[in-house]
């Protein structure tokens, strides 16, 4: 028997993550580069570590490859513990048999005994799909102040994003008394961040309820908190009002790259009070070369820039050639950005090759027909041979 | 002749001419100093063994190893965290009544139950002077070939007296024997150089020391190399890859600056074998709207509001709005205020120089500005 732990997280990264195409085709999109030297999972770990949860289960299904060799033993994390520690669980086969993860309340149902062994009061639900900061423990003392069952992370937000999420309808105590899936006509503001602390015997119970149910979809948005509050269980919303952006489409993963390069846009990367970890890839700092010019952007280690970048992303051992023009957007790890070419609105998978004198993506000022535009997407490994066109919004999963 | 690396120990000299970059070592070792953004020279040495496949590294300290320490931490970033073999620190040995060791000979006899121990049969000296990618293999290889009591790294080219004047001269013959050596000689032009790189078997090792040691003698490159010549089978193995040896505050300076170019710095970074350092998990580098950057290296964690030229500028620097930097070498946490002039500076660690200073020196002389310092 282990040590008890006060309370042990979750972090769903199963998800296929298909509105991501062609950056989600080989990799888990929690894996998914972000941020010039980072990768999704890389917030929801460091948030956990720097919260002082230091047990970690990390539930992965989906092309789980690069996920788990990313992870490895949690060490960039400062999670590879003598006690507790990150554990990525994929699902496995038992003696009743084998089953993949059907929903998000039964891939935690099918590690009940993983959390069992730490013996913990609470359970943090995270998933591996939002960049933020936050503190966990605040939101623990939170729950434990309001003597809830289960408590879900709200943001307010605009009246007309409302539609777009999951809504919590609240008394004037922040006690959640109905909420709503993506509802037409919004009741009110608070958006559920997808992340929640339940009591772990409570929630326990209605995992193995939820699992008995032939009709259940197994979810926790759908079965768990509806079966808690029809039970007359305390569901409170905790309000968070920093950054929080999910990253599921390609809009908007562009969009949450962006926004840090926004000095408006309240995410210290820079804070030595809660960093982000990362894994370190090992390369010797970048080379800005006689020829280039840097405005406004992002660059890590290992680049070598010669050409102009601005508004942009530029991630580990990125090479721009001279007389290449990279503007407001993502280069993912290892790309290379050959002579003349010119990389607009795009997002650039991993080592990818843009070839000489190529176009991809295109100022929406350039474009008449404002429906045409949009981030176009070249996915990993990836050659577009040389002066070829890649148009906006458009998404290359193969060589050309 | 293959050696299996596994068989041969690596001994590493932190503290060896830390008296040639001056205030560079004032607060710390001369494998701790900082060099090309974001290493330090030790760096260099232990990427080095580790690539070649050694794994028992001992690194020999002697004073001012605080940084040292806390850059190393556990090797973990080298793969030295073992349990079989791995980083050995070896701080001076003795009392506090003994004074410290002078020369490479009294230090290994301070480090000599750690070489007992080790059940290797090969052992590989090392400065932290000469910043290169080097295979060891080869040179243990050539070593075992030709039966030599000790082979030498060296490298024959053109010196000026400035260099040499830190350095060790080799007079050899065709084949690489050793005829005659020069210690810090005052000449300059076409010579052969010792890069501060030695092989021999342990066993020998163990015996020249305790020999030199119940003489009292004390230097290494004196009263082995210089003496002995014609007594051992000394053989100079020449080198003829890409490297920077430092040898004062100049070249110091020019082997930051050499790595600015790709060529120099592609024959440094290799993929298949990279140079391992401290991970301090800063964000990537910033680059502000009305920032230029040319011809420069530049670490993460930076914020880059000004003009940057020329220069080398390290982990966690902020350079603020319409400065001029240019021909710099910035440390780790130097902040350079809004509308400074700096040319021809070296920044220690977490210098702060305040809005609108001007600083200029020459290429001859570039200025130090020491740890910590307000400026």
């Amino acid at each position: 028997m282990f040590n008890k732990k006060e309370c042990v997280a979750m972090l769903l990264a199963g998800g296929q993550g298909s509105r991501l195409y062609a950056l989600t085709q080989t990799v888990a999109k929690p894996a998914v580069p972000f941020g010039a030297k980072y990768r999704i999972i890389d917030f929801p770990l460091s948030n956990s570590i720097n919260s002082g949860i230091d047990t970690i289960g990390v539930l992965t299904q989906y092309q789980p490859l690069a996920l788990n060799e990313y992870i490895g033993n949690g060490q960039p994390w400062d999670l590879d513990r003598v006690h507790g520690g990150v554990h990525v669980l994929p699902p496995y086969q038992k003696a009743s048999g084998a089953d993949w993860y059907s929903g998000t309340a039964n891939a935690i149902y099918q590690n009940i005994s993983f959390i069992d062994r730490y013996d913990p009061e609470y359970v943090v639900i995270l998933s591996g799909d939002h960049i933020y900061k936050m503190d966990y423990n605040k939101m623990l003392a939170f729950h434990k102040e309001r003597e809830a069952d289960a408590t879900i992370a709200v943001l307010d937000v605009p009246k007309e994003e409302a539609s777009r999420f999951g809504i919590m309808i609240t008394d004037d105590n922040d006690n959640i008394i109905d909420f709503e899936e993506k509802p037409k006509n919004p009741r009110s503001t608070l958006a559920s961040m997808g992340i929640y602390i339940f009591s772990w015997a409570k929630l326990r119970k209605y995992l193995i309820a939820n699992e008995n149910d032939k009709d259940a979809t197994k979810d926790f948005g759908n079965n768990i908190i509806p079966d808690m509050r029809q039970a007359g269980e305390r569901l409170v919303a905790y309000r968070f009002d920093g950054y929080w952006k999910d990253v599921g489409t390609i809009d908007s993963l562009w969009e949450a790259n962006m926004d840090l390069i926004n000095p408006n846009i309240p995410i210290d990367l820079y804070d030595p009070t809660w960093k982000i970890y990362s894994r370190n890839p090992v390369l010797p700092p970048q080379v800005i070369g006689k020829n280039a010019t840097i405005q406004n952007s992002m660059v890590t280690e290992g680049c070598v820039i010669d050409g102009s970048v601005e508004f942009s992303m530029i991630s580990e051992g990125v090479t721009v050639e001279e007389g290449a023009v990279i503007y407001d957007s993502i280069l993912m790890p290892g790309c290379v950005v050959k002579k003349g070419a010119h990389v607009e609105y795009a997002i650039v998978g991993e080592d990818s090759v843009i070839g000489e004198n190529a176009q991809i993506g295109a100022r929406p000022e350039t474009i008449e027909d404002k429906d045409t535009w949009g981030v176009a997407v070249v996915g990993h490994k990836i050659n577009v041979s040389d002066g070829a066109t890649v148009a906006p919004k458009a998404i290359i999963y193969e060589d050309m | 002749m293959s050696v299996n690396m596994g068989n041969v120990l690596g001994l590493v000299f932190a503290n060896m001419h830390d008296m040639t970059v001056g205030d560079l070592t004032k607060n710390r070792t001369m494998g701790s100093v900082l060099f090309g953004g974001r290493y330090r020279l030790i760096d260099f040495e232990l990427s080095n063994m580790v690539n070649s496949g050694i794994s028992s590294v001992g690194v020999i300290t002697k004073d001012n190893y605080q940084s040292l320490l806390d850059h190393l931490g556990s090797a973990r970033e080298w793969d030295l965290a073992r349990k079989k073999g791995g980083l050995y620190i070896l701080p001076p040995f003795g009392n506090a009544s003994a004074s410290l060791y002078t020369g490479r000979i009294e230090a290994l006899n301070g480090a000599m139950s750690f070489i007992r121990h080790s059940l290797c049969e090969y052992v590989v000296m090392s400065d932290c002077d000469v910043v290169t990618n080097l295979d060891y293999k080869p040179l243990v290889d050539a070593h075992v070939e030709s039966g030599a009591d000790i082979t030498v790294l060296v490298h024959t080219g053109q010196y000026t007296a400035e260099d040499i004047a830190m350095s060790t001269v080799f007079n050899k013959d065709e084949s690489g024997k050793v005829k005659s050596v020069l210690i810090r000689p005052q000449l300059s032009g076409y010579c052969t150089t010792s890069l501060n790189t030695f092989v021999m078997k342990k066993d020998f090792l163990i015996e020249l020391v305790s020999d030199l040691i119940a003489r009292g003698q004390v230097s290494f490159e004196q009263d082995v190399l210089q003496t002995k010549c014609g007594e051992l089978d000394i053989e100079a193995y020449e080198y003829d890859k890409y490297f920077s040896k430092i040898t004062s505050v100049n070249t110091y300076f020019r082997a930051n600056m050499e790595l600015i170019d790709p060529k120099n710095a592609s024959q440094l970074y290799l993929t298949k074998r990279p140079i391992y350092t401290k991970i301090s998990d800063n964000a990537p580098a910033k680059y502000d709207l009305d920032s230029s950057v040319k011809n420069s290296l530049i670490a993460d964690g930076c914020i880059i509001e000004g003009e940057v030229e020329d220069s080398v500028i390290f982990r966690g620097v902020k350079i603020g709005k319409n400065a001029h930097v240019k021909n710099c070498i910035l440390m780790q946490g130097t902040t350079v205020g809004d509308d400074c002039d700096c040319n021809y500076i070296i920044t220690d660690k977490n210098v702060n120089i305040a809005n609108g200073r001007v600083l200029t020196s020459s290429p001859e002389y570039p200025m130090y500005i020491g740890k910590g310092a307000e400026i």
